[in-house]
């Protein structure tokens, strides 16, 4: 079973977030950067898949230079090589997303049972660039997903609705959008962070499309920033937060 | 003026009303597309459907709510028809092209976004307006396309949930645990105090990814999306992306040992301390009052 996972570089952004000026992008001096927890649970079922059915796991990332970092983040968990399509960082729409992504992986050439996917970026949320990747490539596809057995041919997935649980029976190759909870992925081990270093990642700079979902530019949702009322300090606040407790009747 | 089209789910009532009201901005004539509440859910088929509707009739616009489904149906037409989508969209300008207002990272930032497509793609962020009783809205009622290729994936069976306990996303009241509470065990705190206000448990993600809580009960941007009377947070920071799912919370109190924790900032009561020495305090004296 060959898989495919398409992750996104995002700044972790701690507890407040910080526009450049031009309001572009986050302010990034000071921060790190991660995968969207969908997509590192992602990569985790896909090592899970290889590790009980066999085959290759491969990262895709759509991303500036140093958006190298992620993908060495997965191949150190497990998937066993990377592609990288290098952007100057500025922000590209989905359908530019998902047409660059198609194009590599038609030139990858690698025959993928599955191309998984998040189910939304972190912090674009578009909600759309698997759903584009599979009908450019003719493929079924499910999105949301918090299980999936591969059964055969096909492959059973379930999503969590209101009051349980859809279950959907897809035929392999296909297109999934996972959700985090599938599984809790695993930490990178020193040794799997050395032989990371030496799996091999190929880099190339595909041509940008004039957006069609074209960000003008970001901006703070309204300043709920409120003045707490201190109720105390330590134990001795109890008294006060039953009474508050009691005030808006829920004890 | 053109028609915009409003997808209706099944079973989310309001969240489709206030996507109805959304499409109001838009200016033209308002039809709804509601399918057959029977029939098996085929993303592919309602799409379908969906395209060939707005089609028929020249549609401007079409509009879903931002739920899992609303989002999912209207990624399908965008790739059926090859336009642009805006997904949580909170308002709209009409024009060419038209011009939203949309949420990204689950509504802590927002982004002004030009939309250049025909018909224009707009799902509609949860709460963004609260919706109000429209007239003349025309309601087209649809069966799904019974294309093979449309129902390739397709719903065939739903296995009911084991439910055990209050659904963290329905409670009435919440009390959270973060990184703060130090291990699995450190949580019977937390849990005291739940069982005595009736309410859910909930975490962040730190206590999900150290394997202390399952990620049913994490609240946040990839977690669950809470909306309790109160909320009480104990140990938790308040990173944006956990702040993100519990916008809804009515109020917040936040019971951390570090005044400059960002939680605060969101918070309506404090209490400053360790959380080991507060949350038993609380439930002693919860326990007094009451008498038992
Ligand atoms: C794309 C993305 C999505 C994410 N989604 C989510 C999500 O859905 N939900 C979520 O929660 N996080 C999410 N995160 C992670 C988030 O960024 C934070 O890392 C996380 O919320 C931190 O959890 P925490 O507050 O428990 O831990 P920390 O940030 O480590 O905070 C622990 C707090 O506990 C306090 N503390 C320590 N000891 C005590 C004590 N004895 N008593 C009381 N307080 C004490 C400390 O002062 C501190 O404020 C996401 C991250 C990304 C990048
Ligand atoms: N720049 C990118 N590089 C690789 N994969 C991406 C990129 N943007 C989006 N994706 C993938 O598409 C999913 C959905 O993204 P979105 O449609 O933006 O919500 C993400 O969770 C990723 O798996």
């Amino acid at each position: 079973m060959n898989i495919l996972i398409c992750v996104k570089r995002v700044p972790l952004t701690g507890g407040k977030i910080t526009l450049t000026d031009d309001e572009q992008a986050i302010q990034t001096r000071h921060l790190g950067f991660t995968v969207s927890p969908h997509e590192e649970c992602a990569a985790e079922e896909a090592i899970r898949l290889i590790e009980a059915h066999g085959g290759e796991s491969v990262v895709l990332t759509l991303g500036p230079a140093e958006a190298e970092e992620q993908l060495r983040d997965m191949m150190a968990i497990g998937v066993d090589r990377a592609i990288h399509l290098v952007t100057d960082g500025g922000e590209w729409d989905p359908q530019a997303t998902a047409a660059a992504i198609v194009d590599a992986i038609r030139a990858d050439g690698m025959a993928f049972d599955l191309i998984l996917f998040g189910n939304e970026s972190a912090d674009a949320g578009n909600y759309q660039v698997a759903v584009r990747v599979a009908y450019a490539l003719g493929l079924p596809v499910v999105n949301g997903i918090k299980g999936i057995t591969a059964d055969g041919g096909n492959l059973r997935c379930e999503r969590e609705v209101a009051g349980g649980r859809d279950i959907y029976a897809v035929p392999a190759p296909a297109v999934v959008s996972v959700l985090e909870g599938i599984n809790l992925p695993r930490y990178p081990s020193v040794p799997g962070r050395m032989r990371a270093k030496r799996k091999p990642l190929a880099a190339s700079e595909p041509p940008r499309a004039q957006p069609r979902l074209e960000m003008v530019r970001l901006l703070l949702p309204e300043g709920s920033s409120k003045q707490a009322e201190v109720l105390g300090h330590g134990p001795d606040a109890a008294p006060r937060v039953v009474e508050i407790l009691t005030e808006i009747g829920v004890i | 003026m053109s028609t915009t089209l409003v997808f209706m789910e099944s079973g989310v009532d309001e969240l489709s009303q206030q996507a109805v009201t959304f499409a109001g901005q838009l200016g033209g004539d308002l039809a709804t597309v509601t399918f057959d509440a029977a029939e098996a859910y085929a993303p592919a088929a309602w799409a379908q459907t969906l395209v060939e509707v707005a089609q028929q009739r020249g549609a401007g616009a079409v509009v879903a709510p931002g739920t899992d489904r609303g989002n999912e149906v209207l990624a399908h037409v965008a790739a059926k028809l090859d336009q642009p989508m805006s997904a949580n969209c909170m308002s709209v300008t009409p024009g060419d092209p038209a011009t939203v207002i949309r949420m990204r990272w689950g509504g802590s930032l927002l982004e002004e976004a030009r939309v250049h497509g025909a018909p224009v793609l707009l799902s509609v962020a949860p709460h963004a307006v609260a919706a109000t009783a429209a007239s003349d809205v025309e309601t087209v009622a649809v069966s799904a396309s019974a294309t093979a290729a449309d129902q390739v994936v397709r719903v065939t069976e739903t296995v009911p949930a084991s439910s055990a306990g209050v659904s963290l996303a329905d409670a009435d009241v919440v009390v959270s645990g973060g990184r703060g509470v130090g291990s699995a065990e450190g949580f019977s705190v937390i849990e005291e105090l739940a069982a005595l206000l009736g309410a859910a448990v909930g975490c962040s993600r730190a206590v999900t990814s150290a394997g202390w809580r399952p990620h049913s009960d994490q609240v946040g941007q990839t977690g669950t999306k809470i909306s309790p009377e109160i909320y009480i947070a104990c140990g938790i920071s308040g990173a944006t992306q956990h702040m993100a799912g519990c916008k809804g919370a009515k109020r917040l109190l936040a019971i951390n040992p570090d005044g400059e924790a960002s939680i605060f900032a969101s918070a309506d009561y404090a209490v400053i301390g360790d959380l080991h020495e507060v949350v038993p305090a609380i439930s002693a004296e919860i326990r007094k009052v009451r008498g038992t």
